[in-house]
């Protein structure tokens, strides 16, 4: 239906969509529960929290299981050279998500406050590490990572857990936490009781006031001081999925694609359009304040994409062997095969997850809590 | 290229580690979920009290054992990347989709609606909340289809092929892949055996509370439902048991001739052994008995069909890494050349056998320089852990016909309406509780260390798919697994304890005195 060069931009785009999916969506679970210390003061106020992303976390979940399994399906190689390649950073990752979920189930199986503390740390822990180690390691991919391919495409990396630690990184870690503890501040603004609902929108206003700055910064940074990486000579975009078949130039500057599509410059734009909406807007209408919070999340990590691209995960050590979105892909069968299933069952689980959200709608109050749960 | 022996033994323990442990959890919750669907079906088509609050209660335990699920689950789908990368490059084109489709069909309504389930008995109808469970139950079973095509996939890899340009294997017919016959028995068997293990574990905790003269009620309708549930899923685990042994013998012949300890071709229709003790270095069975005929019947639905046994399967081998090694010489100077039509010809003609000269790979850095002995060593390196599969699969089996006993005598009982006369009865239903986890992790030891040395069956040997770490690396997240899967047995079983012995009494979900009435709501 579609040929080969068109079917890996709408799977690069897809590929975007998922993780997007998966920030918005998940990313305020993480956000509230990294903030449920600081926002929740006791443990009623941090069962309100808990109690109103209990109901849809786990189907939130899926969408980073979907973006795992699409990317396993889709880019392969970049499934596996970024989980082998950042082998611990990704344990750690994969230790939140082990945690998280018997977190939210076993918090509330013992009436007992060490117990719930306990849990309440775990959750924390769990959604800081994830939302910190995703910006450091998608810091990463502007500064080149340690592979190589030998020519039976088989990967080596040379480097460990705190190579991954340069400072643009860990910048990029912390735009990843600013935003999405803003985005969970947002959640619940809209979603607890009203004393916990004001503090939530003080918290939120800080926490996008942080994130605008730190992400302008990287921004400069990124376009200043961290040299680019181009495909020299035209790029082979209906070529095997071989990365080795092309050259790469180092040296230019990752704002090449914003000046070549300036369409482009809508994602950054949007990004800083929408943090000025959540000051706005998060305190007077909280639904459109989130609303705003998933437009700055979502266009944070396009404007992301978009610098990178056409490269999904550039090479330090062999440029030649970056993976890009020319050289990176399943074959054209499987490319058009998931997007014929993607295209088929993602309309239908945004219909179902819709319904969910209206059937769990409405603040959780501390009076339902109390009568629910008499404390625990 | 040198593969680092110790990362691919510590990758394979990991992976078999993290596998068995998801795999506790998941064919409980593959069960217990259509048990409390056939429970909330009974309630809103009788209006009855009792099985609702029977889903509730059943639905506790049910919670608890969901997330562990769910939490090693993810495990999985990190670990091929992690663990297993050059695996993952080298069949990710195949081997991606049914895990995508996976996410994508089954487990996003899954866990969408697990929510709903728990905490949306007060905000929709009761019919709703009725489809909500048997969708949720649907999803579960969907997402066994899906992991279950990959899996078969591993065992008998069907509409792909070898591309020399891309150096990986690439999908040519995808119709293939999803209706492999490998993928059906699978599917049926493995499901089946969850319904089972669900059946089990209400039986078992129903007949703990009938031995205390606690929940009676409550109880002995649990019961009734796990023993007609029961029943039919052990009947259907073993006779489609023998449809998935019938599908090895037509692809796996050597896994099904490890599993026999047949060191060599047996005259047809070949003997089942019943006992013995396989012996690797003589290669010979010390102390069988045999029954005759069985196998024969078993493995090929015929008399006079001969199933080879293990010395001439690894003649086989031997041939097959001959062929190998001309796709693996062709597949080089394609690498120089890819208009090199001779190559392409001889790639063509010999891709099937590509995998073999990969076996190779472990004694010699280059195939095509291999020696007879190097040869011979990766022919004998294709027989799997005789002894191993030979006694796993007779545990299985053994508990498999033992299920059918249990729940038959169980049905009868229940039937009769006289599940509490006997103690005994009540006893022999506890103290099996164990027993459909013990065969479950059995199967998975047959079906996936029975396909060693390969990773996919004839394609890529596991030692080849593990990803370029450290030892060090792997060692560390196999500490932590260790660490947290251990801790969160313990707090899951201690959870699941302290539930049970609370009961539907002490949870206030049914009354101490077994009428309704006071239970209030």
């Amino acid at each position: 239906m579609f040929d080969y060069a068109t079917l890996r931009v709408i799977w690069w785009a897809l590929l975007g969509t998922l993780f997007i999916g998966f920030a918005i969506m998940d990313g305020f679970d993480f956000g509230v529960a990294g903030l449920l210390k600081v926002l929740g003061r006791n443990n009623e106020e941090r069962l309100v929290l808990i109690e109103g992303i209990e109901a849809t976390w786990e189907g939130n979940q899926v969408w980073f299981i979907l973006a795992g399994g699409a990317t396993f399906a889709a880019w392969p190689m970049l499934y596996a050279v970024s989980f082998s390649g950042m082998y611990l950073a990704i344990f750690l990752v994969l230790l939140g998500f082990i945690l998280r979920p018997v977190g939210f189930n076993f918090r509330g199986k013992v009436h007992d406050p060490r117990w719930a503390s306990l849990w309440d740390w775990v959750l924390v822990a769990s959604g800081v590490v994830v939302m910190l180690i995703s910006g450091v390691a998608f810091g990463n991919l502007f500064l080149g990572l340690p592979f190589r391919f030998d020519d039976d495409l088989r990967m080596t990396w040379q480097g460990g857990l705190f190579d991954l630690l340069h400072p643009f990184a860990l910048l990029a870690g912390l735009v990843s936490l600013s935003m999405l503890l803003a985005h969970g501040a947002c959640w619940a603004a809209l979603k607890a009781d009203e004393v916990l609902a004001a503090r939530a929108v003080k918290m939120a206003r800080w926490l996008t006031l942080i994130y605008a700055v730190l992400y302008v910064t990287a921004g400069i940074w990124l376009g200043y001081r961290i040299p680019g990486y181009a495909i020299s000579g035209a790029a082979l975009v209906e070529g095997v999925s071989n990365p080795l078949f092309k050259q790469v130039a180092l040296g230019g500057t990752w704002f090449a694609s914003y000046l070549q599509y300036p369409l482009f410059w809508i994602a950054p734009a949007l990004a800083f359009a929408s943090a000025i909406g959540v000051q706005l807007l998060v305190g007077r209408r909280s639904v459109a304040g989130f609303i705003a919070s998933s437009l700055m999340v979502g266009s944070t990590i396009a404007s992301a994409g978009f610098a990178l691209f056409p490269f999904l995960m550039p090479s330090s050590l062999d440029p030649r062997s970056s993976l890009t979105v020319w050289d990176a892909s399943s074959s054209h069968g499987t490319l058009s095969l998931m997007l014929g299933a993607t295209a088929l069952f993602l309309p239908i689980v945004i219909i179902y997850t819709s319904w969910v959200y209206r059937v769990m709608r409405g603040r959780v109050t501390l009076a339902q809590i109390r009568a629910a749960h008499g404390g625990y | 290229m040198i593969i680092d022996t110790d990362v691919v033994t510590l990758s394979r323990l990991q992976f078999a580690m993290t596998a068995l442990y998801h795999f506790l959890f998941v064919p409980l919750t593959l069960g217990l979920v259509w048990m409390l669907a056939v429970m909330e079906a009974v309630y809103v088509m009788t209006g009855r009290e009792v099985w609702k609050r029977m889903v509730q209660f059943w639905g506790v335990l049910f919670g608890i054992n969901f997330a562990m699920g769910v939490a090693t689950g993810v495990t999985m789908e990190f670990q091929f990347g992690m663990n297993w990368a050059y695996y993952s490059h080298y069949v990710g084109d195949i081997f991606g989709a049914p895990l995508a489709i996976e996410g994508l069909m089954a487990f996003f309504l899954e866990g969408t609606l697990v929510g709903v389930f728990f905490m949306g008995w007060d905000r929709i109808s009761r019919v709703k909340h009725l489809l909500v469970t048997c969708f949720l139950a649907l999803a579960t079973s969907l997402s066994a289809v899906w992991i279950l095509i990959a899996n078969a996939w591993m065992q008998h890899p069907v509409g792909a092929a070898f591309n020399a340009q891309t150096m990986r294997m690439e999908v040519t017919s995808f119709s293939d892949v999803v209706f492999n016959p490998v993928a059906q028995a699978k599917f049926v068997h493995t499901v089946s055996g969850g319904y089972v293990l669900g059946s089990m574990f209400v039986l078992s905790i129903s007949a703990w509370y009938l031995l205390r003269g606690r929940n009676v009620d409550f109880a002995k309708r649990s019961m009734t439902v796990a023993a007609s549930f029961g029943l039919a899923a052990a009947l259907s685990v073993v006779v489609l048991g023998d449809t998935s042994g019938y599908t090895v013998s037509q692809n796996q012949k050597m896994k099904l001739a490890a599993i026999e300890a047949m060191w060599h071709t047996e005259p047809a229709p070949a003997p089942f052994t019943l006992f013995g003790l396989p012996d690797v270095q003589e290669r010979t069975t010390h102390l069988a008995v045999r029954i005759p005929w069985v196998m024969g019947l078993i493995g090929t639905h015929s008399t006079d069909e001969t199933m080879p046994g293990i010395a001439e399967l690894v003649d086989t081998a031997k041939g097959r890494i001959g062929e190998g090694v001309k796709a693996y010489d062709a597949m080089l100077m394609l690498r120089q050349d890819k208009n090199n039509t001779q190559a392409q010809a001889t790639l063509a003609a010999h891709d099937q056998d590509m995998g073999y000269a990969l076996l190779l790979k472990r004694y010699v850095d280059d195939p095509r320089k291999a020696t007879p002995a190097d040869i011979q060593k990766a022919a004998d390196s294709t027989i799997p852990n005789v002894p191993v599969l030979f006694w796993a699969f007779r545990i299985m089996v053994g508990c498999g016909i033992y299920f059918i006993a249990l729940f038959a005598l169980a049905f009868w009982k229940a039937s009769k309406r006289e599940l509490t006369k006997h103690r005994w009865f009540l006893k022999l239903a506890l103290w099996s509780l164990p027993l459909p986890w013990l065969a479950i992790e059995m199967g998975w030891i047959v079906a996936e260390y029975g396909r060693q040395p390969w990773a996919i069956e004839g394609v890529l040997p596991t030692a080849l798919g593990v990803s370029s770490v450290s030892s060090g690396q792997v060692l560390t997240s196999i500490g932590g697994f260790v660490l947290f899967y251990t801790a969160l047995a313990i707090v899951d079983v201690w959870l699941m304890l302290k539930f049970t012995r609370k009961g539907p009494d002490g949870l206030g979900i049914w009354p101490h005195n077994g009428t309704i009435a006071t239970a209030g709501h």
